[in-house]
């Protein structure tokens, strides 16, 4: 990493008599905050300040419509979260981004295991079949809602085509806006298009597990099941846990696929929406802010523990 | 050798617990029978896993082909008859609106211009910050890492509020730069994740021959490590090409008032609720907005496979 020792010390010696240039070490630091700080400074001014700031934004009785002409920083209020935390919708909507954060993340894991088990020992054709189990994931949000709303609709839908002349259902099911089956759609939906991120990152664990536990085992008489419940399962339990958490940040804060698909109707009202619903339909900024907050919050708690494991774990 | 020492070790167990089993049984040891359901059962979950998830991109591309009126005379044929296919809703789709189309060729000319500013801007910063990051120590240097931990973890709905209000307050909502901004913002913090990681699988000591013989931190990067960092540079071009090409948040925030600016993704979101519109046509549309990226992805599925665990879920 440093060069060689005599040039370092030439370089130094050269450095430590020219005035204000300072030694190699001094150099290198500030040749390293130099070519960091852009991005540091396009950080701060467009993630870091915008979250401080809507904390100023949550203590505001800020409407859309008098934004142009009221000031930024009027009398503090609590009012925001006193409506907030007052209103049932917004507890009904927690919990719904609960249950809906839960059963997304739960799925899409089991389906990920599922597949990475499945194709865990080459066979011709293999990198083909992982590439297309993939697309979900790469695929654009807004063309996969879309797909799949027109694949759900209870008039020319494929699926309930299929149900209603196959097998027999009564009539047609309204998957996308009738309780409590839209947040089981979406739940549904959710692992379509993240069971691919467990899947990878599940397969990475398991390339990495040592060959020779498992022979081992086998020789020991242990069935496939058992080697598995065993073997397999405790060293994957780490990268699941990882894998848990990470996947529970993201869906807990999902917006786009929900937004896309049922526009937060019929039971699937998950907070982010009621955040954009606040924002842009209602043009109440302190509320979405303070909404915004509560989700923060519960983020922050989050990364933290993700911190504390991951750190310790090198798959993330 | 290990499957012989396992049947033999499973029928002597046999053996000593059930001494009158027939001797045919020993073909049928629970190893024996784990092997052959799950052998047979692993095919079957491949076949159900690729049906699960190629079939709503299947599902799209025959719709985008067929016939309004033939698809609402039968809607579960699965496959095209000849009479009833039809580019017209290719046409309808990309034409422009004052000839009666939809205009998505225009929403891929804003797509592209948006998602090729932020890969160039996100590169500019990153290979600069990523290379810092992995080569030189600068006080601060964790908290750094730490913070782009961070950003990278935090979903863009909570800044959904703030930078709304910042940008239409200082008038530049609507601008596609400010987009394309804020589109940096979201990337640059995994694409800096990704470089670092592979700047520190460039060994150093070919920088260090460089720097032996008189060459200057600048040189050595313009002429040594950046023609070896190449191949993780494209991959994560692409890589936030794809992320800025599928973003949607941003695009309806600050885009949707002006429809000669929308996006793709934004186009489809709005028309997918018009009745005006047949789903066919819009069916062409989302197939015009996946394919680039799908053909995108499939050429460089093994560069970008690592980099989509550290994260394509931005945005």
């Amino acid at each position: 990493m440093r060069p060689a020792v005599s040039e370092s010390r030439q370089a130094g010696d050269r450095e430590a008599r020219s005035p204000g240039r300072g030694t190699l070490r001094e150099r290198e630091s500030r040749t390293g905050l130099a070519l960091i700080s852009p991005t540091v400074v396009l950080v701060l001014v467009l993630v870091v300040l915008p979250i401080l700031w809507t904390v100023v934004l949550a203590f505001q009785d800020l409407k859309l419509i008098r934004l142009r002409t009221s000031g930024l920083f009027g009398t503090p209020t609590f009012e925001n979260f006193a409506d907030v935390f007052g209103s049932p919708g917004f507890w009904d909507s927690l919990v719904t981004t609960l249950v809906y954060a839960s059963g997304g993340t739960a799925a899409s894991i089991g389906l990920g295991l599922v597949a990475a088990l499945a194709l865990r020992h080459g066979f011709r054709g293999r990198m083909l079949i992982r590439a297309s189990l993939l697309l979900p994931y790469v695929a654009p949000v807004v063309a996969a809602t879309f797909v799949w709303g027109v694949m759900l609709n209870p008039q020319f839908g494929i699926v309930n085509e299929v149900g209603t002349r196959l097998l027999g259902w009564d009539e047609p099911i309204a998957f996308l806006s009738e309780r409590p089956t839209a947040l089981l759609t979406v739940i549904f939906f959710e692992m379509w298009r993240s069971f691919p991120f467990a899947f990878l990152f599940i397969t990475a664990r398991l390339q990495a597990a040592p060959a020779t536990l498992e022979e081992a085992a086998r020789v020991d008489g242990a069935t496939p099941t058992q080697v598995f419940r065993h073997i397999v399962w405790p060293q994957l339990l780490p990268t699941i846990a990882v894998l848990a958490l990470l996947r529970f940040i993201w869906t807990f804060n999902n917006f786009d696929d929900i937004y896309l698909l049922t526009g937060g109707g019929a039971g699937t009202d998950v907070i982010s929406v009621r955040v954009f619903e606040f924002l842009i339909s209602r043009g109440d900024i302190g509320a979405a802010s303070a909404q915004a907050l509560v989700l923060s919050a519960v983020l922050m708690v989050l990364v933290t523990v993700y911190y504390r494991f991951a750190a310790k774990d090198e798959v993330a | 050798m290990a499957g012989i020492a396992t049947v033999a070790a499973e029928s002597s167990a046999e053996a000593g617990t059930r001494p009158s089993g027939p001797p045919a049984g020993r073909r049928w040891s629970r190893t024996t029978v784990e092997t052959r359901v799950l052998g047979v059962l692993r095919w079957v979950v491949i076949a159900g896993l690729l049906l699960f998830t190629l079939f709503p991109f299947y599902y799209m591309v025959l719709l985008s082909l067929r016939d309004l009126s033939s698809l609402l005379q039968a809607p579960a044929r699965l496959w095209p008859t000849l009479s009833e296919l039809t580019v017209a809703t290719y046409r309808d789709v990309l034409a422009p609106t004052e000839s009666g189309g939809q205009g998505f060729l225009r929403f891929m000319a804003i797509s592209g211009l948006v998602a090729l500013g932020t890969v160039a801007v996100t590169l500019a910063f990153a290979v600069l910050g990523s290379y810092a990051l992995a080569r030189l120590r600068f006080p601060g240097h964790r908290r750094i890492s730490v913070l782009f931990l961070a950003v990278y973890l935090f979903p863009s709905i909570l800044l959904a509020v703030p930078l709304f209000i910042f940008f239409t307050r200082v008038g530049l909502r609507g601008a596609l730069p400010a987009l394309v901004l804020v589109y940096v913002s979201q990337t640059v913090a995994v694409a800096i994740y990704m470089l670092r990681n592979y700047f520190q699988t460039v060994p150093a000591s070919i920088e260090e021959a460089a720097a032996v013989d008189g060459a200057d931190r600048f040189t050595i990067m313009r002429k040594i490590t950046l023609p070896l960092a190449m191949p993780a540079i494209l991959s994560n071009a692409l890589f936030v090409f794809m992320i800025a090409w599928n973003e949607f948040l941003f695009a309806l925030l600050f885009l949707v008032e002006d429809r000669s600016r929308w996006t793709v993704s934004l186009g489809l979101s709005q028309l997918a609720g018009s009745i005006e519109i047949p789903t066919t046509v819009l069916m062409a549309g989302s197939v015009i907005l996946t394919v680039p990226i799908v053909v995108l992805f499939l050429a460089t599925e093994r560069l970008l496979t690592g980099g989509l665990t550290a994260g394509a879920e931005k945005g």
